[in-house]
């Protein structure tokens, strides 16, 4: 069973590494969407300052969802997830090596990242810590919610703009909890109860959406 | 004793020998007596029944030749069988329990061939290979075993001389000729078969003819859909237009019938 994971996440790794685009333009867009802030609101470090959490967040969120929909596209598409529903492993546990190959993709280069970003909008430096820590804990709940999204959307007619409006509504607790974080440490305040939360909607995640996923799957190659 | 058919192939000399672990793909594997039926299938596609009370039995070593027209439903009974469709009636079994009791086992005894080939254009042959192999192992292979099952499953497809070349870099008859050499890189009793001809030249049919008898010989089973000829000596015919369903008969109540006419002019 491990092997099979173990497998699936290898064989992800190597086809985003060799297909290297589809990584780097979620980053390209992270960093380029975020700096377009400062030519829109102004230079104003106050402003800057105080929207900066929000602004990282909001846009980790939408590059996030810009990788997305090629999660299962491609191996729905080209037969190989007909063949991977048909393996000795539950498809759950070949859904979590996706998952985990997605969040290693995507989610690992907008934590890395967004410390950069901030300091670009003046963040203050007590936040880089927490938001990093929110990034950490809130990045891999974006590839298991994303995950069933992408999952319910193979073969639907225009299914990125399904997808974000399916996929969105649910990111807002990680939105609320992430940038409350890191404005509690901004204003001197502690910022474990916030991060703890985003630690349960992690778990929570983790429990259910590899099962939601695996289960839209079956459906999708009926 | 499994009934040994015809083969194309001198037997393998060690064929008397105590079988090896399933795991490793040897030449002399065997497989163990199995028995896959269905009895009363009926499969709806969309909101039409494709077929209705279709029966079919497969014991070791022997083979099943799906026939009929396009539509007739040769797709929708293998992806059935594969189980990726579930029936809307019926039931689908080994002789030791229900497919739907244990999938994992089913998947573990099936490797499906469908329309599509599931290369992809930036893994080589070999690694497409490797990754099937993986995955489809009940028990994880050891590296030697893996290696040794892969360059073995690409030397039987002609394979061997574009083992690193990338996906999008085949031809279509060798990304079949690769998603073939899955069979025997992950060998499993039961093989479910979609046109399998489908873009193999002259040739490469003959390997897969050649194929198919050994995994028979193995007592293997096979369930084949073709439009071209394929030699599968002793093979049972499924004639899938016997199994097509009178939309009409469904209705026994005369105005259900009315009612069913008057919507659908023909």
């Amino acid at each position: 069973m491990m092997t099979a994971l173990l497998a699936v996440l290898r064989r992800d790794l190597r086809l985003a590494l060799r297909q290297g685009a589809d990584s780097l333009m979620v980053v390209a867009f992270f960093v380029i969407t975020v700096t377009l802030f400062p030519f829109g609101v102004g230079p104003e470090q106050a402003v800057l300052e105080r929207i900066s959490s929000g602004v990282v967040w909001v846009t980790a969120l939408l590059a996030a969802l810009l990788s997305l929909d090629r999660l299962f596209q491609a191996d729905y598409e080209d037969g190989s997830l007909d063949l991977l529903t048909l393996t000795p492993t539950p498809t759950l546990v070949l859904v979590v090596g996706k998952m985990v190959a997605h969040w290693l993709t995507t989610g690992l280069p907008l934590m890395v990242a967004s410390p950069v970003l901030a300091l670009l909008l003046h963040m203050r430096a007590e936040g880089y810590g927490v938001l990093l820590a929110a990034m950490a804990l809130g990045t891999p709940s974006l590839s298991l919610i994303g995950g069933v999204g992408a999952a319910l959307i193979l073969g639907a007619r225009r299914g990125g703009v399904l997808l974000s409006l399916l996929v969105l509504p649910l990111y807002v607790p990680i939105l609320v909890f992430g940038v409350s974080a890191v404005e509690a440490a901004v204003m001197g305040l502690d910022a474990t109860p916030q991060l703890m939360i985003l630690g349960a909607l992690l778990l929570g995640g983790l429990a259910l959406c590899p099962w939601a996923a695996a289960a839209a799957l079956k459906q999708a190659v009926a | 004793m499994v009934p040994r058919i015809m083969r194309h192939h001198p037997p393998p000399a060690s064929a008397t020998a105590p079988s090896p672990p399933a795991t490793t793909f040897a030449t002399d594997l065997r497989f163990p007596d199995l028995r896959f039926e269905g009895r009363g299938l009926v499969c709806l596609r969309g909101e039409r029944i494709v077929f209705g009370n279709l029966g079919f039995g497969l014991g070791p070593g022997e083979a099943l030749l799906l026939l009929g027209p396009n539509g007739s439903g040769k797709s929708s009974l293998l992806r059935l069988m594969a189980g990726l469709l579930r029936p809307l009636a019926g039931e689908l079994g080994w002789h030791d329990g229900p497919v739907r009791a244990d999938p994992e086992r089913h998947h573990a005894r099936t490797r499906y061939v469908g329309h599509t080939d599931a290369v992809k254009p930036v893994l080589t042959a070999a690694e497409t290979l490797r990754f099937w192999a993986r995955v489809c192992a009940e028990t994880a292979p050891s590296r030697a075993a893996l290696d040794a099952a892969v360059a073995e499953a690409l030397a039987r497809l002609d394979l061997t001389r574009l083992a690193d070349v990338p996906g999008r870099m085949l031809s279509a008859g060798q990304r079949r000729r690769l998603n073939l050499a899955r069979l025997l890189a992950a060998p499993a009793p039961l093989w479910l078969m979609d046109e399998p001809t489908t873009a193999l030249d002259r040739a490469s049919v003959r390997i897969l003819e050649d194929l198919l008898a050994e995994h028979r010989a193995r007592g293997g089973m096979i369930a084949l859909s073709t439009h071209q000829t394929v030699d599968l000596p002793g093979a049972r015919v499924l004639d899938l237009d016997a199994f097509a369903v009178d939309p009409l008969d469904l209705h026994a109540d005369p105005e259900m019938r009315a009612a069913h006419l008057a919507e659908s002019p023909a």
